[in-house]
C-alpha cells in the first residue's frame, strides 16, 4: 500500500522513538535481574551472597517437622530449606494462615550467627488451584513416592 | 475484490458511522456483559469447590484475575489506537485511545484493591514491593499519567497527541507486568492460565474465570463505545451530522 511521505515519517519517528524507549527499558530490566532480586535462598546465603546486606528476603520451603512453638510466647522456630541449603529462622509475630509444614515462605530480616532472625514471614501460595477432594486423590496415588507438596515447586532458583 | 475489509473499516472511522454502529451494538454488549457477568459470579461463588490450598478465599481470583488482564489487554488497545491514531491523525483512533484510559485504570485499581485484599489473608501482608506488584501499581500511574497529560491541553487533539505518545512508550511496561514473575523471584505466584500448555486449575474453577473474562471484555466494548459516541458529538459539534441527530431529537 503507498503512503503518503508525511504519514511514512510520522510513523517512522514513532517506530524509532518505542525502539529506542524498548531498549532502554530492557537494558534497565536485564540489569535489574543482577541485582534486584526480592530474596535469597538458603544455598544463595550460605555461599555467601547476602553478606552485602543488613536486612535481606530468605525464601524457601519449611522443612516438615521442624515448626516449633514457644509454649508462652509466640515465638516460633522453624527450618527454611531449598534444594541444596538449610536455613535456621527464629520468628516472634503471628503467622499468615498458609504457614505450615512443606510451604514455601518468604521471611524478611537478618542474619544473626549462623540464625536467620526474621521480622516478617510471608506465605508464597503456587499457581495451582483445585478442589481438596482431587489434591487427597492425587496424594493416595501417590502414597508410596514422596509427595511433591504442590505448593513448593513455586518459581525459586 | 479482496479490499472490502480495508473499505469497510475506512467507512467505520468515519464519526457519524461509527456513532451509528456504536449505537446499534452497545446495548447488545452491555446485555452480554451482565449476563456472563452473573453466570460467571454464580459459576464461581456457589459452585466452583473450595481450594485445597486457600480454602474459600481464593474465590476472590474470579474478580482479581479478569480485572488483571483486562488491564493489560486494554493497555493494549489504546496503544494501538494512540499508534493509529499519531501515524494516520484519524480523529476516531484518538478519541478511542483516550476513553480507553479511565476504563483501564478503572479495572488496574480494581486489580490492586482486590489483590490486596487477597494478600493479606494469604500471604500475610496487603502490599509488597515485588516485581508483579510494582510493574502493576506502574500501569496504574501510566493510565493516570495519559489521562492527566489530555486534559492538561487547552486543545483536545493536541493533548491526546501528546498522551498518544506517553501511552505508546508505556506500553513497554505491559511484557513487563506480564513476565515479572518468570524474570524475577516474587511474592506472586507464576502464571495459572496458559495459552500454550497445560493451565494449573480444575475445570470447574476455569470455567466461571473464563466466563468474566467474556463479560469484562463485553463490559469494556459497552462502556468504551458510550464514551465514545459522547465524545464523538462533543469532537463535532459543529457538523451536520451531530446537528441531525440534535434535532430529530429535540423534534420528538
Amino acid at each position: 500500500m503507498p503512503m503518503n511521505p508525511t504519514r511514512k515519517r510520522r510513523l517512522i519517528i514513532v517506530a524509532l522513538v518505542v525502539a529506542a524507549a524498548a531498549v532502554a527499558v530492557g537494558l534497565g530490566v536485564y540489569a535489574l535481574q543482577q541485582n534486584m532480586n526480592y530474596l535469597l535462598t538458603p544455598s544463595q546465603v550460605q555461599s555467601g551472597q547476602a553478606s552485602s546486606y543488613k536486612t535481606f528476603r530468605l525464601g524457601g520451603m519449611v522443612k516438615a517437622g521442624s515448626i516449633q512453638r514457644s509454649k508462652d510466647s509466640l515465638q516460633v522456630t522453624f527450618t527454611v530449606v531449598d534444594a541444596s541449603g538449610t536455613m535456621p529462622v527464629e520468628y516472634t509475630g503471628i503467622l499468615p494462615d498458609l504457614f505450615r509444614d512443606d510451604q514455601s515462605v518468604i521471611a524478611t530480616g537478618h542474619m544473626d550467627n549462623a540464625r536467620f532472625i526474621a521480622t516478617e514471614v510471608l506465605a508464597k501460595h503456587d499457581e495451582t488451584y483445585m478442589p481438596k477432594e482431587l489434591k487427597d486423590a492425587m496424594a493416595k496415588a501417590h502414597a508410596n513416592k514422596k509427595v511433591e507438596a504442590g505448593a513448593a515447586q513455586g518459581d525459586m532458583p | 475484490m479482496s479490499n472490502w475489509i480495508p473499505l469497510w473499516l475506512h467507512k467505520l472511522g468515519s464519526p457519524p458511522t461509527f456513532y451509528r454502529f456504536a449505537g446499534t451494538l452497545r446495548p447488545w454488549a452491555m446485555a452480554l456483559a451482565l449476563l456472563l457477568g452473573a453466570v460467571a459470579l454464580y459459576g464461581g461463588l456457589v459452585l466452583a469447590p473450595a481450594d485445597y490450598q486457600q480454602g474459600e478465599a481464593y474465590r476472590i481470583i474470579f474478580i482479581h484475575v479478569p480485572s488483571a488482564w483486562m488491564s493489560m489487554f486494554i493497555y493494549g488497545v489504546m496503544g494501538v489506537a494512540a499508534f493509529i491514531a499519531l501515524v494516520w491523525r484519524i480523529k476516531l483512533a484518538e478519541v478511542v485511545a483516550m476513553e480507553s484510559a479511565p476504563i483501564g485504570a478503572a479495572f488496574t485499581f480494581i486489580t490492586l484493591v482486590t489483590g490486596s485484599l487477597w494478600g493479606k489473608p494469604m500471604w500475610g501482608t496487603w502490599w509488597t514491593w515485588d516485581a508483579r506488584l510494582t510493574s502493576e501499581l506502574v500501569l496504574l500511574f501510566l493510565y493516570l499519567g495519559v489521562i492527566g497529560l489530555y486534559h492538561a491541553f487547552e486543545d483536545r487533539r493536541q493533548g491526546a497527541r501528546a498522551a498518544a505518545f506517553l501511552a505508546i512508550i508505556g506500553i513497554i511496561n505491559v511484557p513487563i507486568v506480564h513476565f515479572s514473575v518468570n524474570w524475577w523471584n516474587t511474592l506472586h505466584q507464576g502464571s495459572t492460565i496458559n495459552l500454550f500448555g497445560q493451565s494449573k486449575i480444575s475445570g470447574d474453577m476455569l470455567w466461571p474465570l473464563l466466563c468474566m473474562m467474556l463479560a469484562t471484555k463485553f463490559y469494556y466494548v459497552a462502556s468504551l463505545f458510550r464514551r465514545v459516541r459522547t465524545d464523538l458529538l462533543a469532537l463535532e459539534g459543529g457538523k451536520d451530522w451531530v446537528r441531525q441527530i440534535a434535532e430529530s431529537e429535540a423534534g420528538q
